[in-house]
């Protein structure tokens, strides 16, 4: 059993017991969660370098063998999303420090964040599709408890929607998988990728495929699908937002990406087509549905609609060079989307509110925030020293590459709304006076709270800048990730080993 | 007996989609106990139905003497009732819960995250006059 796998997902687990014995309210569990998710971050990053050095690593739970037991996998994709689970999960661990009121706290905050952070890496890791169901069932009642704790109005009506429609995608979900099984007679995703192809109704296993692309479609909110989420994710605690912005939606199109290049590949000229026309219609509408609204959190969380498009559109294109442009801006979407979310927090906490209109005034007396806010925003809209250019260039040329100038003047359209949109964040927000007249200044934080808010913002944002100025490295990354995708050879040889 | 059920899961997921389409919560909450129910059914005929025996394997042999029913299925579906019901029972809660706060189970009327323009946000969520 290798521990590599295993750690990811007992780490945080445990720290939920821990959290969960201690007497309710104490501060032991805020600083157990941040140690928890700081041990979680270690394992990542040992679980990438050694998937780095060694290639696909697999574990069989309780030696089954393969296709007959569970299986942990991790390829260089899994554990890329993985370690980004651990840094965005200890970012927002140690914002909810001065985020998190006492009776949240008190309800079992932390224990929850926990196992949400152990749903979400036990999906990014496991190589069953039926486990898969499991990790998202552990990650969604996690999510659903998140997400209504302490119980404002906004939060139950929000929650009520976005609950709703998460438990139709998991029916869904659930329904694929039995004809899948019913199909093949294997849950194993590997095994699958071989048992797929000798199926001979090929016409059955692409309504399978669609059960699987509206269920994934539907947790990552893709076009027709994305209902639920600009109705719920501005109404939790700003920590929750983040952490839900950074990594939920992205768990879907993770499933997404792995489902539609291990398995589902025997009629890309049907089921890619599709997700390439969600992909341009996720792009507009959620930029449009951006640009009408006025709240700080709700133009956001249309934008994380946006941006699914994005990644969609690097797995429909389903070319080497764009499917490095879709690892790429998972991962960069990742960091710059949880960082928006906890800017607004701030924002929030020094001017008293998420209406735009309400708010302003913020560059002149919080110049720091201010320039917190800009890296995150230019790198969503694309600008060049930023991650976020390299990650629409890679889209963009991808599609070039290949004649589909439709996609590709789509998302530079789309690039160009969303550069408004963030204008217009920053022109209400901080450039414009306070309409109140008051100047919102950082004083109003003590100490230790502005430790607590600016630190992972400031960590993030370098991230950021380091991505976006030296790029390599992850472009290498990106490519090897993309190269196993494509080739699943090495992936399933790993897991069944040389059987067949 | 794969036709009665295939027939079967279907008048379930007709009958919830009914439900799951009116204004009322509750009401979508019972689509989806239906539909949840027609998904385990499907699980249960893709994985083919047989009259065979249960999946034992005698004292002294190393695999079953006869064909066995497959057993993968039925722990499937016993995995999800679990999951199922325990998801249910929180959203059930939580549909009381928001009953008890917003005043209405009228999906139209839950405006509270996303109030309209025009919304008083005074009277939005006021008990409904008669209960329809």
């Amino acid at each position: 059993m290798s521990w590599y796998l295993t750690l990811p997902i007992v780490i945080p687990l445990a720290t939920a017991i821990l959290v969960a014995l201690q007497r309710s309210g104490a501060a032991a569990g805020r600083w157990l969660s941040v140690g928890g998710s700081f041990l979680l971050l270690a394992a990542a990053v040992a679980l990438v370098a050694q998937v780095w050095r060694h290639g696909v690593i697999v574990a069989q739970m309780g030696s089954w063998a393969a296709p007959f037991g569970i299986t942990l996998v991790a390829d260089l994709l899994s554990a890329a999303m993985v370690a980004i689970t651990a840094i965005i999960g200890l970012a927002v661990a140690i914002y909810a420090l001065a985020d998190i009121d006492a009776r949240r706290e008190a309800l079992g905050y932390h224990t929850l964040y926990q196992v949400l952070l152990a749903g979400v890496c036990g999906a990014f890791l496991t190589g069953d599709i039926f486990n898969l169901y499991v990790w998202f069932e552990v990650m969604l009642i996690a999510s659903f408890g998140l997400m209504v704790l302490g119980g404002d109005k906004a939060q139950l009506d929000g929650g009520i929607k976005y609950i709703a429609l998460n438990l139709v995608s998991t029916v869904l979900f659930l329904s694929g998988i039995g004809l899948l099984y019913g199909l093949t007679g294997t849950l194993n995703m590997a095994d699958l990728h071989l048992a797929v192809r000798e199926v001979e109704q090929t016409g059955l296993v692409t309504v399978v495929a669609v059960f699987f692309m509206v269920a994934f479609g539907i947790k990552a909110a893709v076009f027709p699908l994305f209902f639920w989420l600009p109705a719920s994710y501005h109404t939790p605690p700003v920590a929750v937002s983040a952490i839900f912005a950074g990594l939920l939606t992205k768990v879907g199109v993770y499933a997404l990406i792995r489902v539609f290049s291990l398995i589902f590949t025997q009629d890309i000229g049907y089921t890619h087509a599709l997700l390439l026309a969600v992909a341009g219609l996720t792009m507009v509408t959620g930029v449009l549905g951006a640009a009408a609204q006025d709240g700080f959190r709700k133009v956001l969380s249309f934008h994380i609609v946006s941006q699914i498009g994005y990644m969609i559109m690097g797995l429909a294109l389903f070319t080497p060079l764009a499917l490095v442009g879709a690892v790429f801006y998972l991962v960069h979407h990742i960091i710059v989307k949880a960082n928006l979310f906890l800017v607004s927090g701030v924002a929030n906490r020094l001017t008293g509110s998420f209406e735009l209109a309400r708010i302003g005034g913020l560059y002149k007396s919080a110049p720091l925030l201010a320039v917190l806010f800009l890296v995150p925003a230019l790198s969503l809209a694309g600008i060049p020293p930023l991650s976020g250019f390299w990650a629409k260039f890679l889209l963009v040329k991808a599609s070039l590459d290949i004649g589909a100038y439709m996609i590709a003047a789509t998302a530079l359209v789309v690039g160009l709304l969303t550069v408004y949109s963030m204008t217009k964040v920053w022109a209400e927000a901080f450039w414009k006076p306070h309409p109140a007249g008051t100047a919102p200044v950082m004083v109003l934080l003590d100490q230790r709270e502005r430790l607590a808010l600016l630190l992972p913002i400031a960590a993030l944002a370098a991230l950021t800048v380091a991505i976006g100025l030296f790029p390599e490295p992850f472009v290498a990354f990106a490519e090897r990730a993309a190269g196993q995708l494509l080739d699943p050879t090495a992936y399933v040889r790993a897991v069944l080993g040389d059987v067949r | 007996m794969e036709t009665a059920l295939a027939i079967l899961v279907g008048l379930l997921v007709a009958a919830s989609v009914y439900l799951m389409l009116g204004r009322n919560v509750l009401r979508f909450l019972f689509g989806l106990v239906l539909l949840s129910n027609a998904a385990n059914l499907t699980i249960f005929a893709a994985g083919r139905l047989t009259r065979a025996a249960p999946p034992l394997i005698p004292e002294g042999l190393a695999a079953p003497a006869d064909l066995v029913a497959n057993a993968l299925p039925q722990a499937l579906i016993l995995t999800a009732i679990v999951i199922g019901f325990g998801l249910l029972a929180f959203t059930l809660v939580l549909v009381y819960r928001a009953y008890l706060a917003l005043g209405t189970l009228n999906s139209d009327r839950m405006r509270y995250a996303e109030p309209h323009l025009d919304d008083d946000p005074k009277t939005m969520s006021q008990p409904e006059q008669q209960a329809s």
